[in-house]
């Protein structure tokens, strides 16, 4: 499998023409508890179509962190289904689970980047969703066209002349693109952010949620992101998703949503229930 | 507040020593005692030493330099021994402290397996190594370059495994979660974040390498030591502080040269 490369995001494997593509996130009945904790996850349903931007909102502790990284089983769920693409991620193992894990890209809050390495070394990471090997390890013995790729992903989030610069020496803006490029290098079909835009100035994170939303749109990615921003929520998304008590308390279109009103989920579901009309998520809906 | 309105009283400065502890004090004055008598050591025997080592001393002043070129040969020998051994242990120690390493061990007893084997490589002195080695492969600095491997890799394995374990688990995370397999997760993540502790491990056990390459010869394992060994053996005190004399300058050599290494590349 090594070797098959991916040619297109968008196309590779989506079913042909005239199909309905499988929705790029799918989860239905989850549940999740830490030991000695209560159950941060308790029943929950979600649908991400294909293409779909959705911001995932929610009070600290929520569980919004935990839901998305059991979307590529960086945690165990305890129950409940959770299928990428149409494939069931709970029963993929081994190579199976990497390559699912290759199709979505993860950009985190703490860019979970290798500080003492380049940002192009770093970036060049990223063609290991696709390959494995020494030349994935380092961009001074990568392939010429990794090397390439890498820095066309660099240029796309506008770093290629930090190329060589070491991680650690970049600022947090700047070592946020270089997450995002890595992201774009594994050429994903689906974007999970995990608050990008935390830890970063207001003007950074949104220029990096901007970017982010913007690349996504452009090369046709799904993506989910999670923000303490309600601007961000609603002027990046396509849907706002609110996320108490382990399920999905609110779900409704970004369009026409009042960033002020947003604010108000977070003094607690009968507040929500008040301003904000619920709607259950109907399977496969796409905005 | 004034302490008059204090309700729950002072508590005192001091606790009394319980019972036990008195009994604990006993039982380790008695524990040292036993192994002072167990060492043989008394009073005459250090009265007629001192003078003795002060004979000994004398009679190494001056060092003599007769024999100064095939000293030097054979600290070259013995420096040889002391790198190839280490480097060998060093990069044998690399795939062992992965193994042994939590959370890139691949299976628990793997990591068990390889941590005994470490510890085993450590626990066991490197002059009881040369000698077992010197059994296997003969007399010579084979068997001095093989005792200095394994005691570099019960060394090194060990820091190795603990400098990869404390690496960001961040970067290993990220790229799990895009699909890359274990090795390229070591190799691209954890060998750099781990990079500086690896080379001042390194350098390290190059100093004491040096060290040990020094006394292996003791044993027959090759080196200076063999030389030291015969001085002694016949009396020729003036050549051995020639011998101790140029050992010392090698290993203040080595250990300044490492902590120039050290300044520069981390
Ligand atoms: N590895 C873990 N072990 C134990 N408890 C955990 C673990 N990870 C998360 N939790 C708990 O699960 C709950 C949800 O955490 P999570 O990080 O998913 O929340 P969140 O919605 O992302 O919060 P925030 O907005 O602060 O990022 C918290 O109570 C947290 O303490
Ligand atoms: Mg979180």
């Amino acid at each position: 499998m090594n070797d098959v490369e991916r040619t297109a995001v968008t196309t590779a494997t989506w079913p042909a023409v005239g199909a309905e593509p499988a929705p790029a996130l799918q989860v239905e009945a989850l549940v999740k508890s830490f030991p000695g904790g209560r159950r941060v996850i308790d029943g929950l349903d979600l649908t991400v179509a294909a293409g779909e931007a959705v911001a995932l909102i929610g009070a600290n502790g929520t569980g919004k962190s935990t839901l998305l990284r059991m979307a590529v089983r960086l945690v165990e769920p305890d129950s409940g289904a959770i299928r990428l693409f149409g494939e069931d991620v709970c029963a993929a193992r081994g190579r199976t689970l990497s390559r699912l894990r290759s199709r979505v890209g993860f950009v985190f809050q703490k860019h979970n980047l290798v500080t003492r390495l380049s940002a192009l070394s770093n970036v060049v990471h990223g063609v290991q969703a696709r390959r494995s090997g020494p030349r994935t390890w380092h961009q001074a013995w990568a392939r010429r066209v990794d090397r390439e790729e890498a820095m066309a992903c660099l240029e796309a989030v506008g770093l290629a002349d930090r190329a060589m610069q070491t991680v650690g020496s970049l600022s947090g803006g700047q070592s946020q693109r270089v997450a995002i490029a890595r992201m774009l290098m594994q050429r994903p079909e689906l974007v999970l952010a995990d608050e990008p835009d935390a830890s970063l100035d207001p003007r950074a994170g949104e220029e990096i949620m901007g970017l982010l939303a913007r690349l996504a749109r452009d090369k046709g990615l799904g993506l989910v992101f999670v923000s303490h921003h309600m601007e961000h929520a609603v002027g990046f998304s396509d849907r706002v998703v609110g996320l108490a008590g382990g399920r999905v308390a609110l779900d409704r279109p970004a369009a026409g949503t009042d960033p002020a009103l947003l604010e108000a989920f977070f003094d607690g579901p009968q507040a929500t229930e008040r301003v904000v009309p619920l709607r259950r998520v109907a399977m496969g809906a796409a905005s | 507040m004034t302490p008059s309105t204090l309700r729950t009283g002072l508590p005192a400065r001091f606790e009394r020593p319980p019972v036990s502890r008195a009994v604990l004090l006993v039982a380790a004055m008695a524990f040292l005692a036993w192994a002072f008598a167990g060492s043989g050591l008394d009073a005459g025997k250090l009265a007629r030493g001192i003078p003795a080592v002060g004979s000994i001393l004398d009679r190494m002043i001056p060092p003599s330099l007769e024999r100064l070129d095939s000293i030097l040969l054979s600290l070259l020998v013995t420096f040889q021994m002391a790198v190839a051994g280490c480097v060998l242990g060093l990069v044998l120690s690399l795939p062992l402290a992965v193994l042994a390493a939590d959370g890139l061990s691949p299976h628990p007893l793997v990591r068990v397996a390889a941590r005994g084997l470490i510890a085993l490589f450590r626990t066991v002195p490197d002059l009881v190594w040369a000698l077992l080695f010197v059994i296997a492969v003969g007399l010579g600095p084979a068997a001095g370059v093989l005792a200095i491997m394994v005691d570099t890799i019960g060394f090194a394995a060990r820091f190795f495994a603990e400098a990869m374990e404390e690496t960001d688990k961040g970067p290993r995370e990220a790229l799990t979660a895009l699909g890359a397999r274990r090795l390229g997760l070591i190799a691209s993540a954890v060998v750099p974040d781990a990079m500086p502790a690896f080379v001042a491990t390194s350098l390290f056990c190059l100093e004491k390498a040096t060290r040990a390459s020094v006394v292996l010869g003791l044993v027959g394992a090759g080196g200076i030591g063999v030389e030291l060994k015969v001085a002694f053996d016949l009396f020729d005190y003036d050549t051995a502080s020639t011998i101790i004399l140029v050992v010392f300058a090698l290993v203040v050599l080595v250990e300044q040269a490492g902590a120039f290494l050290r300044r520069r590349l981390i």
